[in-house]
């Protein structure tokens, strides 16, 4: 018990910041008008393309003669680069078309 | 002073996520939005580019380190290759498969999550709190990867009827049950790399298994789940590195993509257990359908005209069919010469109608059809009963009257369009086969329904060209 009461005081900061982020994504959703549920839905997946922050930074710390790694993380600064740039433009594409006429 | 400057960039970007996901909420800031947060995205892989700085063991700044060359290399090479695969798949990909596309990035963003797990593991053999985190974001990444890709072969048709083993629902939980404990054991016991890419594999495999019985009508809902998965994977990344745009990114992501399953189970009346563990158009669901009886009417394409020229109010159900057909251009040039000949046009959307909530409103959009036109369920039901005739196009379980009438039907309770209150009823259908999710659909047989077989497209240009003439 002690223990998971130190472990909350402990990570107080990052406990309200992820409660905090969970209740700004609710309330960023809430409300969207069902036409443009699929145009957010795309827009979501490229936001969640950050994963390749994560991606690029293991990258810079690997050590250049680990070859698995270096192919790795190629790997996965290109599948993040993917998720990232073909998640804004399809987003585009489908919100050009609703531009007025 | 680096390190100050990354935080800015990613507090910046942050906010850009935020701010851009609201705007994209309203249809007159939406593309703007997007805009801005892929602004933002760009300054927060930029700073974490170009304001690198190596962290010894401890955690403090190693002076004077240089990145070695062939790092640099690789990283650009795989932006480079990557934007430009990205850019050209995704402008090139025809309207009607943007929501098997979405689920494809979705995957890359999972994998791309699962990679980063499988890359740090040994790093943090003896932090038991990195090691829950990395396990759990790669656990998550790598299922939201097999699922998102098996998703996207149900959507473009590879995988056309859901499998379902016996007993799917025990085996499934099993599973993951297993994965659960296998993740809590190497991330206790810290083992070799072996257990790690045992555990990787255990986590693609159910991540198939879940998306495999899930139905196609039931596809959205679980795209945007998986799309709520990968955010969430995205944000123990930030948890592991204390990343705080991967941790904003990736929460906003996925509490969003959660709220917008449940606003899309909502919209078919069914809860998300059931659209996971349910048998959505199984081996139960003939039995609501073998109390149909009645003959189908047949109308012809000079009929079907002549009774659209000379209605008040013709009210459009668009489907997926629509979509399939590419007939958006045709039904506005439909819509176009009834509204020269007076006559009043709108289309009804159901919520679900195509492969994706709003799926079928991009589509119209597309051909440039009025936003105004297009009436969402609740405000059209009211107006059936004081429409002319009602055009069904490769629509077919939205307009089912099973789910007001038939309890034994697997769609019963859903809230459907009421196009059964019209006077006329027209249905264009390839065939008689049943909808998407598998199920008879008793308004053909209604007396006031008459079908108009044939492909979307080539059935309403006939149509278009016989109004003309009349």
């Amino acid at each position: 018990m002690e223990s998971i009461l130190n472990l909350i005081s402990e990570h107080r900061e990052i406990i309200y910041f992820v409660l905090l982020s969970v209740f700004v994504g609710i309330e960023v959703i809430g409300g969207v008008p069902t036409v443009l549920h699929t145009p957010l839905m795309s827009g979501a997946n490229a936001i969640h393309g950050v994963v390749i922050v994560g991606a690029i930074y293991v990258m810079l710390n690997v050590d250049p003669s680990d070859y698995l790694a270096l192919a790795l993380g190629f790997l996965a600064v290109l599948l993040g680069t993917l998720n990232v740039v073909g998640g804004f433009v399809v987003t585009d594409r489908m919100l050009e078309m609703f531009k007025k006429k | 002073m680096k390190s100050a400057l990354l935080e800015l960039s990613y507090l910046i970007g942050s906010v850009t996520f935020i701010i851009g996901l609201k705007m994209m909420g309203n249809p007159k800031s939406a593309r703007k939005g997007n805009l801005l947060g892929a602004a933002g995205m760009t300054l927060a892989i930029l700073g974490t580019i170009f304001l690198f700085e190596k962290k010894s063991e401890e955690g403090v700044v190693v002076a004077d380190y240089a990145v070695p060359g062939i790092i640099y290399a690789l990283i650009f090479g795989a932006i480079l290759l990557g934007t430009i695969v990205g850019w050209l798949t995704a402008k090139r990909v025809q309207m009607t498969k943007m929501p098997e596309l979405v689920s494809m990035f979705n995957g890359m963003g999972g994998a791309c999550a699962a990679l980063i797990g499988l890359m740090e593991y040994q790093h943090n053999l003896h932090h038991t709190a990195a090691l829950a985190t990395i396990i759990a974001g790669m656990v998550i990444g790598t299922v939201s990867f097999s699922g998102s890709i098996i998703a996207y072969l149900k959507l473009n048709g590879t995988m056309k009827q859901p499998i379902r083993l016996p007993k799917y629902n025990i085996i499934n939980t099993i599973v993951m049950a297993g994965v659960v404990l296998f993740g809590t054991w190497v991330v206790m016991t810290a083992p070799s790399m072996t257990f790690l890419y045992l555990l990787f594999a255990v986590a693609i495999v159910y991540g198939i298994l879940f998306t495999v019985p899930i139905g196609g009508a039931d596809m959205p809902v679980v795209i945007s789940l998986l799309n709520s998965f990968t955010g969430l994977a995205a944000a123990f990344g930030g948890f592991l590195y204390d990343n705080k745009i991967m941790l904003t990114g990736g929460i906003l992501v996925g509490s969003a993509g959660m709220l917008l399953t449940l606003v899309m189970c909502k919209a078919m009346n069914r809860p998300l257990s059931n659209v996971i563990f349910g048998a959505f158009g199984g081996g139960d669901a003939a039995a609501g359908s073998s109390s149909i009886s009645g003959s189908i009417k047949d109308i012809n394409v000079s009929d079907t005209a002549v009774l659209m020229n000379y209605s008040k109010k013709v009210i459009i159900v668009p489907g997926y069919g629509l979509a399939v057909a590419q007939a958006q251009h045709v039904i506005h040039e439909l819509e176009t010469i009834l509204e020269e000949r007076g006559v009043e046009v709108k289309y009804a959307i159901h919520p679900v109608a195509g492969r994706m909530p709003g799926h079928m409103n991009v589509l119209l959009a597309e051909s440039n059809v009025s936003y105004d036109k297009l009436v969402e369920m609740e405000d059209i039901n009211p107006e059936f009963s004081s429409t002319d005739v009602v055009l069904v196009v490769g629509a077919n379980d939205v307009v089912n009257p099973a789910a007001h009438n038939d309890p034994a039907s697997p769609i019963y309770g859903m809230p459907i369009l009421d196009v059964e209150n019209a006077s006329h009823i027209i249905v264009n259908k390839r065939s008689m086969n049943a909808g998407y999710a598998g199920i008879e659909n008793e308004l053909f047989f209604n007396p006031k329904t008459s079908m108009l077989f044939g492909d979307a497209k080539a059935v309403l240009t006939k149509l278009v060209a016989e109004i003309k003439s009349l």
